[in-house]
């Protein structure tokens, strides 16, 4: 290939995402436009790439990148609001304009909250340059790290790679600016055996590319395709499993929506207490459990600001089993007479120094689980779910992985999981979203659980 | 063609005959928050990028310039929550190079934006040359030179003042919040409109316009001592259509009722784990036909494209399928279009301008077809000659946004309604004891569509052909198969009621497709019931 025909990454081109600098002259600039009481500007730029691949070869492939521009106006306690990607003056007066009528045309919100005024910030530290560089032909090799080695065990490999580089902005006629700029990567693969028989997954997300090796992560799901191949049925029932890091973040992450202080003391949320308020200060898990946000957790960084500029900081939700913190906004907050205490896009849970194999050693009869898949919400009252387990499901007999078994549909709910602990090994970061986005981030350690409800057998492979 | 069939064709006519020209110029009217392009100048852009294509090395370019504006207003109890319009333009080219598929997009729409797109996306294609086996072909399409189309929508609900949506939604807040336990009060108002101009390095060159509508609504109901809660929502489907819908719709006239309906359930008895006979209302049969017929019947999904999120099919191998598997009773057809008016997946010209057609994916029982592209339908050419038909695209290419390549995706796909004219009641009536069930809830599915689990929002106590009661924590359990050989009743074309997903999602990144599905009332026979209560 010439140098000429070469990509050049969308990512790396500093247009593709608004600097502080140019962000701050963005928001300025629509500022200016405003006549309301109250005017918010938000500003997410950036870039994504793609590289598709299915059948052991590439499918699809592309870079895009945008901007968009949202403007919330409060005339009073009336609000409303609107968001462009034309960038032009006369697009963001007639945005200004359209989030002003809006206002204007809206009734006064008796929850409303006046705009913060500026705020002192922590510095995000999400970014890497590597993974902001990853360019199509990178994409590709790192593909083919994959595809051959499958190919060369005559099996088949479908996949994704997707890397984000951008930014995000907050500013208002009060003064107050945030910015800041993140990177994620994740890099997911799912290989088949060709009959049809066997599945194994493996996947990885970070900030940083440098830290998910294609190769590795390839070796993991060929073993685990082939180590799937022709399962045998086992009767659903209450079963000790041995979950890997990826199947407790499928989980582990749904107690992270629910943690919202208002739905509790509203009655409507499995954190309501019987006879009204919430369960702060309750026990609700095995004292094992502790569960952390933080914006400068290394494995899982996340945004030092919230939608409205908040600034975010290290949340215990849960320590010890002991409910400590629930999410407050603003109104709520001052309902209540608490700080307002926004979520962070990340979540950590504790460990224990159990490899997965010392779990599966201590086994008399269980499931190793790799991941989850279609989780859906059953009932908020108990935070249950249903699923299925999907690609490199094992049973366990007398302390070693004896067979490949079909897939199990699951009815449980994370607090009833934690709440059954036998184990638990070192927490790492996984790629803990279905759609093999980046995601949330979430670090989480590999578990050993008793009596996990699995409700029905699935022949799918 | 049966008489079923044509009974969906008439529903579909109207829709076809309201062919106005439409452009981004002329929609970018008094709400509209970017600058309006002539036509003339989307379309020079189009050609400025299919040319840029072409001189890189493309064999095949399309290119699109598409907008999708967003407004939704959502309420809680008696106050607004949020207002918000939102607006996207761009333009996204897709090229072949060698047999290999390159994408880029921009939002600039200048003549240097869009064709530096179509040369990023053939570098793309050729980096990812590397890593091909097989050399994409696409099946023929006529060339469409001058086409547009609009939806069925009559009043663009962009041109309806937010003082009479937020008044409509308080409206029907203030008349559940009237009965007994209900509490909070969750409704909105979704409207989505795409306005889309595509052309091809073939020669065509197509504009249409479309309105997406959905009304929301979930009632809350607590108990008085905080030891249980219950909510009725998705009370009405989205919709193919415009403002005309919320105002038949009639939220501020429902919400007592679904109110009601949300406090019962309060008091509902928790079911008996078993096997029973379920009469299935069409607002729940519509999301167990997408989840266990509308996927697994995508052919992408089936030869294993989609097997590291979606998943693949248990409809795979297509050549032991196509023809052979029983899907159900020999009463069961399930057709696939794009042409229902006021559904959500219906189109003029699909995403790489081929015109849908109707299509049997289940006749007479048996599996019939795949939902199909230019890319795909070749793939299938032994089955369409063995049959005697065309190898054509089903027009089933759709991308979310201007900034997303096209892929396939699902058409309106609906069981049609039986010969003889069955209603709901009929089937209560005829049944011992089982269970009725109305309206979506939690669903959840394998990656091949085998074993389902779906909700539903009311559940009733069928026994000697009478309701005689509430029931709650009520799942179904299934495997596709068993549960559509099940099925021994269906309602007639009177009982026909379109539901469907305004988001449904699928490929890598993940997209977003609104789809209807149409189908009566249905019977089955025997299926698994758990009760998913649990105490914390």
């Amino acid at each position: 290939m010439s140098r000429r025909d070469e990509p050049r990454s969308l990512l790396r081109q500093s247009a593709r995402y608004l600097s502080r600098e140019q962000a701050q002259e963005l928001a300025q600039r629509v500022l200016g436009f405003a006549t309301a009481d109250e005017t918010r500007v938000s500003i997410g730029s950036g870039a994504q790439g793609n590289t598709r691949f299915a059948v052991s070869q590439i499918s699809t492939a592309g870079d895009n990148f945008n901007t968009t521009v949202t403007i919330r106006s409060v005339f009073g306690r009336r609000a409303g609001q609107s968001t462009t990607n034309a960038l032009d003056d006369a697009s963001l007066r007639r945005a200004v304009a359209t989030a002003e009528r809006l206002a204007k045309l809206s009734p006064e919100d008796p929850e409303y909250m006046p705009e913060l005024g500026p705020q002192q910030y922590i510095e995000a530290r999400g970014w890497s340059d590597t993974t902001a560089a990853l360019e199509p032909t990178q994409r590709a090799t790192a593909v083919r790290a994959i595809t051959e080695p499958a190919r060369a065990e005559g099996l088949v490999a479908t996949g994704y790679l997707e890397n984000n580089a951008g930014s995000f902005a907050v500013a208002n006629h009060n003064g107050l600016f945030a910015w800041s700029r993140s990177t994620a990567v994740a890099l997911t693969t799912t290989v088949r055996t060709p009959d049809g028989t066997g599945s194994g997954w493996a996947g990885a997300a970070h900030h940083d590319w440098s830290r998910i090796e294609p190769a590795p992560l390839g070796a993991r799901a060929i073993e685990k395709a082939k180590l799937s191949m022709n399962p045998s049925a086992v009767e659903p029932g209450r079963y000790t499993v041995v979950l890997e890091p990826t199947a407790v973040g499928n989980l582990v992450q749904l107690i992270n929506f629910a943690l919202n202080a208002r739905n509790a003391d509203e009655g409507r949320s499995f954190f309501s207490k019987q006879g009204g308020g919430n369960k702060i200060g309750e026990k609700v898990v095995d004292e094992r459990v502790t569960l952390v946000s933080d914006p400068h957790d290394p494995e899982a960084y996340a945004n030092t600001f919230s939608g409205e500029g908040l600034p975010t900081s290290r949340t215990t939700w849960i320590e010890n089993g002991v409910v400590r913190n629930l999410a407050y906004d603003r109104y709520w907050a001052q309902q209540k007479g608490v700080d307002p205490r926004p979520q962070v896009g990340s979540l950590r849970m504790s460990g224990g120094d159990t490899t997965i194999e010392e779990m599966i050693a201590n086994t008399q009869r269980g499931i190793l689980v790799t991941r989850f898949w279609y989780i859906r919400p059953v009932d908020p009252r108990t935070i249950l779910f249903t699923g299925l387990t999907r690609d490199g499901t094992f049973l366990i007999e007398n302390g070693r992985i004896s067979r490949a078994v079909q897939n199990l549909r699951f009815n449980e709910s994370p607090i009833f999981m934690l709440n059954n602990l036998e184990a638990m090994g070192r927490p790492v970061r996984v790629s803990a979203s279905e759609s093999g986005s980046a995601g949330f981030a979430v670090v989480v350690p590999p578990l050993k659980v008793r009596d996990f409800n699995f409700t029905s057998l699935s022949e799918a492979v | 063609m049966t008489s079923r069939r044509g009974f969906l064709q008439q529903t579909g006519a109207a829709a076809a005959a309201v062919a106005a020209a439409t452009s981004l110029a002329r929609t970018a009217g008094a709400q509209a928050v970017v600058a309006p392009l002539p036509d003339a100048a989307v379309k020079e852009l189009l050609m400025e990028a299919l040319n840029a294509a072409n001189l890189a090395g493309a064999s095949y370019a399309d290119a699109r310039i598409a907008r999708q504006r967003q407004n939704f207003v959502f309420t809680r109890e008696q106050q607004i929550q949020n207002v918000v319009d939102t607006d996207s333009i761009g333009c996204g080219v897709r090229v072949l190079v060698d047999g290999t598929w390159g994408f880029a997009a921009t939002r600039h729409l200048t003549k240097d934006a869009v064709a530096g797109a179509a040369r990023e996306a053939v570098a793309i294609a050729k980096a990812n040359r590397i890593a091909r086996d097989r050399a994409v072909v696409l099946v023929p399409t006529p060339p469409v030179p001058n086409a547009s189309w609009k939806g069925a929508y009559r009043v663009d609900p962009f041109e309806v003042s937010i003082e009479d949506k937020a008044d409509l939604l308080l409206k029907a807040n203030a008349e559940a919040l009237k009965v007994a336990n209900v509490k909070y009060i969750f409704s909105g108002l979704f409207f989505v409109k795409e306005e889309r101009s595509f052309a091809s390095s073939e020669g065509s060159l197509i504009t249409q316009d479309n309105v997406r509508t959905w009304p929301l609504m979930q009632i809350t109901a607590v108990a008085p001592d905080f030891s249980d809660f219950q909510n009725r929502g998705n009370v009405v489907p989205p919709m193919g259509r415009g403002w005309e819908y919320v105002i038949d719709a009639d939220l501020p006239g429902h919400a007592g009722q679904w109110g009601e309906e949300a406090a019962a359930k309060l008091s509902a008895k928790p079911v008996e784990v078993g096997k029973y006979d379920l009469v299935l209302h069409p607002s729940n049969m519509w999301l167990t036909i997408h989840e266990s017929i509308g996927h697994p019947t995508e052919l992408d999904r089936a030869l294993g494209y989609e097997a590291n999120y979606a998943g693949t099919s248990f409809i795979a191998p297509p050549e032991k399928m196509l023809g052979q598997l029983k899907y159900g009773p020999e009463f069961m057809d399930v057709q696939g279009d794009r042409s229902q008016e006021g559904a959500l997946s219906t189109i003029g010209y699909d995403d790489e301008g081929v015109k849908p057609e109707d299509f049997l994916i289940v006749k007479n029982g048996i599996f019939n077809d795949y939902q199909t592209t230019r890319e795909q339908a070749g793939w299938l050419e032994w089955w369409y000659t063995q049959e005697g038909r065309e190898v054509r695209s089903h027009g089933c290419s759709y991308a979310q946004g201007w900034d997303n390549v096209q892929f396939q995706r699902m058409p309106n796909v609906s069981l049609l309604p039986g010969e003889r004219d069955v209603s709901w009641d009929d089937m209560i009536a005829d049944t011992e004891n089982g269970i009725a069930i109305i309206g979506d809830g939690s669903f959840s599915i394998d990656q091949q569509r085998y074993n389902a689990q779906f909700g539903g929002q009311l559940f009733y106590e069928v026994r000697d052909g009478r309701i005689v009661g509430m029931l709650k924590d009520v799942a179904y359990q299934m495997r596709t198969p068993e549960f559509w050989n099940s099925m021994d009743m269906i309602g007639g074309a009177s009982s026909y009621e379109l539901g469907g997903a305004f988001n449904d999602g699928k490929g890598q990144p993940s997209q977003s497709n609104a789809v209807s599905h149409g189908c009566p009332p249905t019977r089955h026979r025997q299926i698994n019931v758990i009760n998913t209560g649990r105490q914390a």
